[in-house]
């Protein structure tokens, strides 16, 4: 592979999130270098997901700093990590259920049209430019992802693999430097999951896409990603690179289940 | 500072009467999800149902029995024939549905019963009770301080069957999830069924005690509307909600029509009376955005 | 044969992304408006312009207003109807307090006056949702009748708050008769109903359905939750509002502020739920079944009873209709979720195959 991983750009310092009484994630630290593919593994309740929506605003900890491209953020809402070129796909699909592939693919990058809704109830001025612009660019993601043949049809009348490659689409048309991917094969049969990998590691190459993985399948994130980190119960037990990681104490106990 | 005491305590009374509206539809959001607008339409039809069967000429007590048979029937088919076909559907369209049957019940009950408005005669008189009007010369109505007490026994009842019967903790398990209650075998369709027959009940005590005081009529129907800003104030799934929400909203509802109107007469001119119309849902909606899960609702965290 | 787009290849994206991408569609609604403006206007007789087509007009004019807040941005109203009532006091007030002020221009203001009052109801929408903000909106509804009613100043101190309308003045000429007055409308209404369409399409449109469908995942994609629901509710009362003026000023030319009553609202809302929700076609197609049921109604009930010599009321006949609106509501929900709309649809996709089977 010829990538070449950056600085860190993304930095996470003692981060702590509860809800209520119940400790979601508890001091956690770690950052994520620019072209990299990051992954989070940690057995079910490790606080994986919990992690990404941290990163992209939609929880905020109690305690800790963020820093992105050595800022720290502050007061963070989730359309600002859009605007930050964050995106993201979800656990259970988020697609825009009432909408076809491309309108849902469209809408991945609204923050880049700046036509407003007169000039859209008129079809004047920048609104028709636009959307024939837009509409080249998210042609390209389908192109990509190789889903042609349904972009007109109604996303809740495709299968759960095809569903999942169109929320990939959705976040890659907002053309992100940062992608967060919530288990991104979770539920796919093998030949899904290959194709998947190889958009991921696709997407990262060609486009030099700095990626969060949150996945089960060991084999997966040993194969493609650069450092994984650890977490179990909200807490960070491991952090390295795959063989590093594979062989730490901590990390077997917690995949063998022993000691609890 | 009596007559504050009166309006107070009048507002407080008719407040109960909210909350039994209220109830109803607590009951039905608690376990199965769905905001059931006709509750009021099912006030009316209850009413409508004793004093029809007391017209074809049945005594009081029987006449209560048929009308809980009629309601009991109307929440089974209700659930047959309308909810059980919109189980996928989201919640916004069950709403919708309840709107649709709201104007069912409201075409289908006068056309049985008839429309003209007619009293209903319990045998409590609304007049004041003497010793307070005595002692401490306040006009307290008989009538509203049995319906209070209704209320309580009511409340009371349903608390201890939610608490005690095995029906009651299958209620509960359903109202907590749907998925882990029909997982460990309980018959959501029957629990469903019940729940309506439940609230059918409360929809009887509540009609025949807004029957008794303003007679039957169509208007009967519009005790839903009053109910709604209870049921925001005091969250959708609380029971104690509904008592507390009830109260709240009647005594702030006759203290504000009692002590408003002259203000803004003042200010503007003019006759400002009926503001009970609004300001309910007003003093609702701006408790909304402090505390928007309502007084005893649970905060939702949304999961992604 | 006659009804598909086989060999209507589009070579470019903006071939593909028309108003109406397939032919006959095109050519249908070109037919359609001809027969509106042209057609319609030869034959019709006066009493299908005063109680049919004028108030068939305002209503679709307002169930578009409803749908793109409901059926687009999925934030449910109860209160339509106070909408129109602002709209048409707002149109009231402009006509009495601005000397020659065009009557155009004060639709587009009251328009403009209801979207002030939409945007303030639907501040909380920021807060709650679902059914907590349904509830909300009836604060709407009555609190605005009641305004109306009680403030003689927006009512020019007539009492009960009923308003005569002015003279409607078009470029110097007034409109007096009824198919003048259904010209006007049907103006209106078709740029309106242009312009909603052209909205719901763009990204404006998107922005709506994704806060409807996913208001998390919009949120992360960079859709700022608030200003599309405001945006939402601002648009939507305007149209209401725009509606609510034509009504006062080209269908009763009097009104009062109990006429905008909850169940007119309810009327708008059945009208998109049997139309179809999240279609400005079918905010039409609803509005023309709502108002046309009552008055089938009307004259097959008391055939049918003779029919079957049974013994009829009138008040029987409006209990019929509530009970036929309920029941109709209940099916739709069940049957066809998205109303007449997508029926129209699924019988072009079976005039695209037809005359062949499959």
């Amino acid at each position: 592979m010829s990538k070449k991983i950056g600085d860190v750009i993304l930095d996470l310092q003692n981060i702590s999130l509860r809800f209520g009484g119940v400790k979601a994630l508890t001091d956690i630290s770690f950052d994520v270098r620019e072209h990299e593919i990051r992954a989070i593994i940690g057995p079910n309740g490790a606080g994986k997901s919990s992690m990404l929506n941290v990163i992209n605003g939609v929880y905020h900890p109690q305690e800790g700093r963020i820093f992105w491209h050595g800022q720290e953020r502050k007061n963070m809402e989730p359309h600002m990590a859009a605007q930050q070129n964050i995106a993201r796909t979800f656990q259970n699909i988020a697609l825009f259920k009432g909408m076809t592939v491309l309108d849902n693919i469209m809408t991945g990058r609204i923050t880049k049209m700046k036509a407003n809704f007169i000039e859209h109830a008129l079809w004047f001025g920048r609104a028709k430019k636009e959307e024939l612009e837009h509409r080249k660019k998210v042609e390209e993601v389908i192109d990509f992802l190789e889903i042609q043949h349904i972009r007109k049809t109604p996303v809740n009348r495709l299968p759960y693999g095809l569903q999942k490659r169109v929320e990939l689409g959705r976040a890659l048309a907002a053309e992100p430097s940062m992608l967060l991917l919530d288990e991104p094969m979770a539920g796919m049969n093998v030949e899904e999951k290959q194709d998947m990998c190889r958009f991921i590691l696709d997407v990262n190459d060609q486009f030099g896409t700095t990626i969060v993985l949150i996945e089960h399948d060991m084999g997966v994130v040993m194969d493609i990603s650069d450092r994984v980190v650890v977490l179990d119960y909200g807490k960070k037990i491991g952090d390295g690179e795959p063989d590093e990681v594979k062989n730490n104490e901590d990390v077997i106990k917690a995949y063998l289940g022993a000691g609890h | 500072m009596n007559f504050f005491l009166e309006v107070l305590i009048g507002g407080l009374l008719s407040g109960v009467m909210y909350a039994l509206v209220a109830l109803g539809f607590v009951m039905i959001y608690k376990a199965s999800g769905v905001f059931n607008f006709a509750q009021g339409a099912m006030v009316y039809l209850a009413a409508l149902s004793v004093v029809g069967c007391i017209e074809k000429g049945a005594p009081l007590w029987l006449a209560i029995i048929l009308a809980f048979g009629i309601m009991t029937l109307f929440g089974i088919a209700t659930e047959k024939f309308v909810l059980r076909k919109l189980v996928n559907q989201p919640p916004i369209a069950l709403f919708m549905a309840t709107i649709g049957l709201a104007f069912f019940i409201e075409g289908v009950a006068p056309m049985i019963f008839g429309s003209d408005p007619r009293a209903l005669e319990l045998g409590i008189v609304d007049e004041p009770i003497p010793w307070v009007l005595d002692n401490w010369n306040m006009v307290i109505s008989k009538f509203d301080l049995v319906a209070a007490g209704v209320a309580g026994v009511l409340v009371a009842t349903l608390a201890l069957f939610f608490q005690y019967t095995r029906v009651g903790r299958a209620l509960r398990a359903v109202a907590d999830d749907h998925q882990a209650a029909l997982s460990i075998g309980i018959p959501l369709q029957h629990i469903w069924a019940i729940v309506w027959g439940v609230a059918g009940f409360v929809a009887l005590v509540a009609g025949m005690m807004w029957g008794a005081r303003n007679g039957v009529q169509f208007a009967l129907t519009f005790t839903a509307l009053k109910a709604l800003p209870v049921l925001i104030l005091g969250g959708f799934t609380s029971v104690p909600g509904a008592i507390v929400g009830g109260l709240i909203i009647g005594a702030s509802e006759k203290l504000a029509e009692i002590y408003i109107p002259p203000v803004m007469q003042n200010m503007f001119g003019g006759n400002f009376g009926g503001i009970e119309g609004w300001f309910p849902y007003v003093l609702a909606l701006l408790f909304l955005l402090v505390r928007p899960e309502g007084l005893f609702g649970e905060k939702h965290i949304d999961r992604v | 044969m006659l009804y598909r787009e086989a060999g209507q290849f589009k070579t470019t994206y903006a071939a593909d992304q028309q108003i109406f991408p397939i032919r006959q569609d095109r050519i249908g609604i070109i037919a359609l408006l001809v027969v509106a403006f042209i057609g319609v206007p030869l034959f019709a007789s006066e009493y299908w312009f005063s109680a049919i087509l004028i108030p068939f007009l305002i209503f679709a004019l307002a169930a578009i207003g409803l749908n793109v807040l409901t059926g687009y941005a999925g934030q449910l109203s109860l209160g339509s109807a106070a909408f129109m009532a602002v709209g048409a006091y707002a149109a009231y007030n402009f006509q009495l307090r601005i000397e020659g002020i065009p009557i155009l221009v004060s639709f587009v203001l009251a328009g403009l006056t209801a979207a002030g009052v939409g945007i303030l109801f639907g501040l909380p929408s920021l807060r709650i949702k679902g059914f907590y903000l349904a509830v909300a909106t009836l604060a709407a509804q009555f609190f605005i009748v009641w305004c109306l009613t009680k403030f003689p100043w927006l009512s020019n101190n007539s009492s009960s708050g009923v308003i005569s309308t002015q003279k409607l003045i078009f470029f110097g000429h007034e409109l007096t008769t009824p198919v003048e007055k259904y010209l006007l409308v049907l103006s209106v209404v078709v740029v309106l109903a242009l312009a909603a369409k052209n909205m719901v399409r763009s990204s404006t449109g998107r922005a709506w359905m994704a806060v409807r469908d996913m208001d998390v995942a919009a949120s992360v994609i960079g859709i700022k939750l608030m200003p599309t629901k405001l945006l939402a509710f601002a648009v939507s009362s305007f149209y209401c509002g725009v509606a609510g003026a034509m009504y006062a000023f080209c269908y009763l030319g009097s009104v009062e502020p109990d006429g905008f009553s909850l169940e007119m609202s309810f009327k708008i809302l059945f009208m998109i739920i049997i139309g179809g929700v999240g279609s400005i076609m079918g905010s039409f197609l609803g509005a023309a079944f709502i108002l046309l049921l009552p008055i089938f109604l009307d004259v097959a009930l008391p055939f049918v009873a003779d029919l079957f010599g049974l013994p009829f009321a009138s008040a029987t006949v409006s209990h019929i209709q509530i009970t036929v609106f309920g029941a109709l509501i209940m099916f739709f929900l069940i049957v066809e979720p998205h109303g007449l709309a997508r029926l129209w649809q699924i019988a072009k996709e079976k005039l695209r195959l037809w005359p062949f089977p499959h």
